[in-house]
């Protein structure tokens, strides 16, 4: 507890928690939005969200490797894990759509566990990072710093969200996925191959969750068997702002953001992971007490 | 087969098979116990998971609490925790042989106890949720408790608790706990084969069917989850008693909140055998428990990948598991005879 009393006395770490928080959880928005995507069209909750951001994290770095300017990472892994979620759509997901929750809930997680697996074995299980040569600012005499690439990272997630609410307003494919998850039946009678538009936004997630895991290689670490972080990360968000809230998902994420930096400082960093999944079953909790309370009312 | 399905026969023939078979096969001791301890795994998972239509990933979490509790009864009734953990299996303990035996049986008692408070709690604050929601959150819990453990350093933190040791010959240490599995296991399946066919199993069964029409049949079906999942926590927490000293040292999340690997098997072996029946669970732990070894001997560094495919295969083929694809395809061999037919 001796770190809360440094943060009062040195209000500008605080800032810098602050600010840390808000640019990493700009990224975490991503996957998030991602998630509640496929869960509000598909009716799956995807468990392997995190795998997919992972996977994203390692094309990047392996673009990186090449001597590619490392922002190029950010689209080569989009359009590597778009094509990595349609092989998945259509090999085992197209399966399970119209199929009960859990069923779907196991099968990705079964998904998961693959693809966790094979990441280790083809990128090895070390802790990696890419590193996009870039300096700091800083503030304050140098007590705060900021670094650049999470600045670039915030503001390329901006961009491909910016991008994403005009493709689903605007263009035709957006508003047949609108439809779909309206009404699957209704689609189908107006001509819509819900099919494909489930496959278009399976694969549009993982493209999504590519983008964010090739910012998360830039601005943090990547680890083969580190997916269920990211995926309960996106869980939580997507609980907390309602599945069809763009402003909602961001604002949470942001939140989710601050608070793991400030627990992280305050409680040390081994408790960070532990602080993630209890704050999803504190929020669970508190979701199930309201439910319970609303039912109370109604009887 | 008049005589198989005598229930006294069956069970004199079970109960003969598990005192013969650690004799019988000794190299196979070790593997026959974990045998047991699979089959309590999946039963007790699909108390929740198949009666009640609940699943759970967080089942782990009473496990690790059980393994925890017994463990650390055992060394604290006439040791100082606190110096032990700190010591990092540096200091040896002097516990006289009739210590050990008072602590392990203490530890066995504690640790379904803890284990059942522990689900009335998080039972109350949870299981208000439905369905998928349910099922997250208990992922959330295994996972948490597992890297709470690890930083706790009076329980040893990350780098884990060294167990007791036995005070007395390896042979005889196996055999005992063959014999306290295989009484978990069988204890297992009587008790919830009895209470499966209670009013409560009924509740069970009416709230995986249909919990709005059961609160409105006026079953406070909160409670009566809460009440399973206490059941289920409680074996599973006496399990994870057995487990630490089966195993003889425990990592935080590596054997008592290990929701890869137990956690994931328990859910797995239910629906691979078929969960919501009584024989389904102990039927997919036993083929599992022997895929397993096969995957984790043949298929080194690739058995996760084999695992994942299994779980895609069975949950996308078989969500019925084998016993419901077998009633699927030889409804025959299920038909109750009722009076007026000839009984075959």
């Amino acid at each position: 507890m001796d770190n809360i009393s440094i943060l009062i006395q040195a209000p500008p770490l605080a800032l810098q928690l602050l600010i840390d928080g808000l640019l990493i959880g700009s990224v975490f928005a991503l996957a998030a939005y991602g998630m509640a995507l496929v869960w509000g069209v598909m009716n799956i909750i995807n468990i392997c969200q995190g795998q997919f951001v992972l996977i994203g994290g390692y094309v990047a770095l392996t673009v990186a490797r090449q001597g590619l300017p490392p922002l190029l990472g950010v689209p080569v892994a989009a359009a590597a894990l778009f094509i990595l979620g349609w092989l998945c759509y259509r090999a085992v997901i197209f399966r399970i759509v119209e199929r009960d929750l859990f069923v779907s809930l196991l099968a990705t997680f079964g998904i998961a566990i693959v693809l966790g697996q094979l990441m280790n074995n083809i990128f090895s299980a070390n802790l990696e990072t890419l590193d996009a040569h870039l300096g700091n600012w800083f503030l304050f005499n140098g007590l705060v710093s900021i670094s650049q690439i999470k600045v670039v990272a915030s503001a390329v997630t901006l961009v491909i969200a910016a991008a994403l609410v005009l493709f689903m307003r605007r263009s035709r494919l957006g508003q047949a996925i609108r439809a779909t998850a309206q009404n699957p039946r209704a689609a189908r009678i107006l001509g819509i191959d819900t099919d494909r538009i489930y496959a278009m936004t399976y694969a549009l997630n993982a493209a999504i969750c590519g983008a964010s895991g090739a910012l998360i290689a830039m601005i943090w670490v990547i680890q083969p068997f580190g997916g269920l972080i990211f995926t309960v990360r996106s869980f939580m968000i997507v609980i907390l702002a309602g599945i069809g809230n763009l402003p909602g998902v961001i604002l949470a994420a942001l939140g989710l953001g601050v608070a793991e930096q400030f627990v992280g400082f305050i409680a040390g960093a081994q408790l960070q992971i532990a602080f993630i999944f209890s704050a999803l079953v504190v929020i669970l909790a508190f979701r199930s007490w309201r439910l319970n309370r609303q039912r109370r009312y109604l009887a | 087969m008049r005589l198989l399905h005598n229930k006294l026969t069956m069970r004199l023939a079970i109960l003969a098979l598990t005192v013969i078979a650690p004799f019988a096969l000794p190299a196979f001791q070790v593997e026959l116990t974990f045998l047991w301890i699979m089959i309590v795994f999946a039963l007790s998972w699909d108390v929740m998971g198949g009666q009640a239509g609940y699943n759970s990933f967080g089942n782990i979490a009473f496990f690790g609490i059980g393994v925890y509790t017994a463990a650390v009864t055992q060394i604290g009734l006439f040791n100082d925790v606190g110096a032990y953990t700190a010591a990092a299996g540096g200091a040896s303990l002097n516990v006289t042989q009739a210590q050990y035996f008072i602590g392990l049986v203490a530890g066995l008692a504690a640790a379904p106890i803890v284990a059942i408070i522990a689900a009335l709690l998080l039972g109350a604050a949870l299981l208000g949720l439905r369905g998928h929601y349910f099922a997250i959150a208990t992922l959330g819990l295994g996972i948490a408790l597992g890297e709470l453990a690890a930083g706790w350093a009076w329980i040893g933190g990350s780098s884990g608790l060294q167990v007791l040791v036995y005070p007395g010959t390896l042979a005889s240490q196996r055999l005992l706990f063959y014999f306290l599995s295989a009484g978990l296991g069988l204890a297992t399946f009587f008790i919830l084969h009895r209470l499966y066919a209670t009013r409560f199993g009924l509740v069970l069964n009416a709230i995986r069917d249909d919990e709005d029409k059961a609160e409105a049949l006026g079953l406070r079906t909160t409670r009566y989850k809460i009440a399973g999942w206490c059941i289920a926590a409680g074996i599973v927490g006496l399990c994870g008693g057995l487990m630490a000293h089966i195993i003889g040292f425990i990592d935080p999340r590596e054997v008592a909140f290990a929701g890869a690997t137990f956690g994931v098997w328990m859910v797995l072996m239910a629906i691979l055998g078929g969960k919501g029946t009584i024989w389904g669970p102990v039927i997919g732990a036993a083929i599992f428990h022997v895929t397993r070894e096969l995957f984790w001997t043949y298929l080194y560094a690739w058995q996760n990948v084999a695992l994942g495919v299994l779980i895609i295969v069975v949950v996308v083929f078989f969500p019925t598991g084998l016993l419901g694809w077998v009633r699927q395809r030889w409804p025959r061999l299920f038909a109750v005879t009722t009076a007026g037919e000839p009984s075959a």
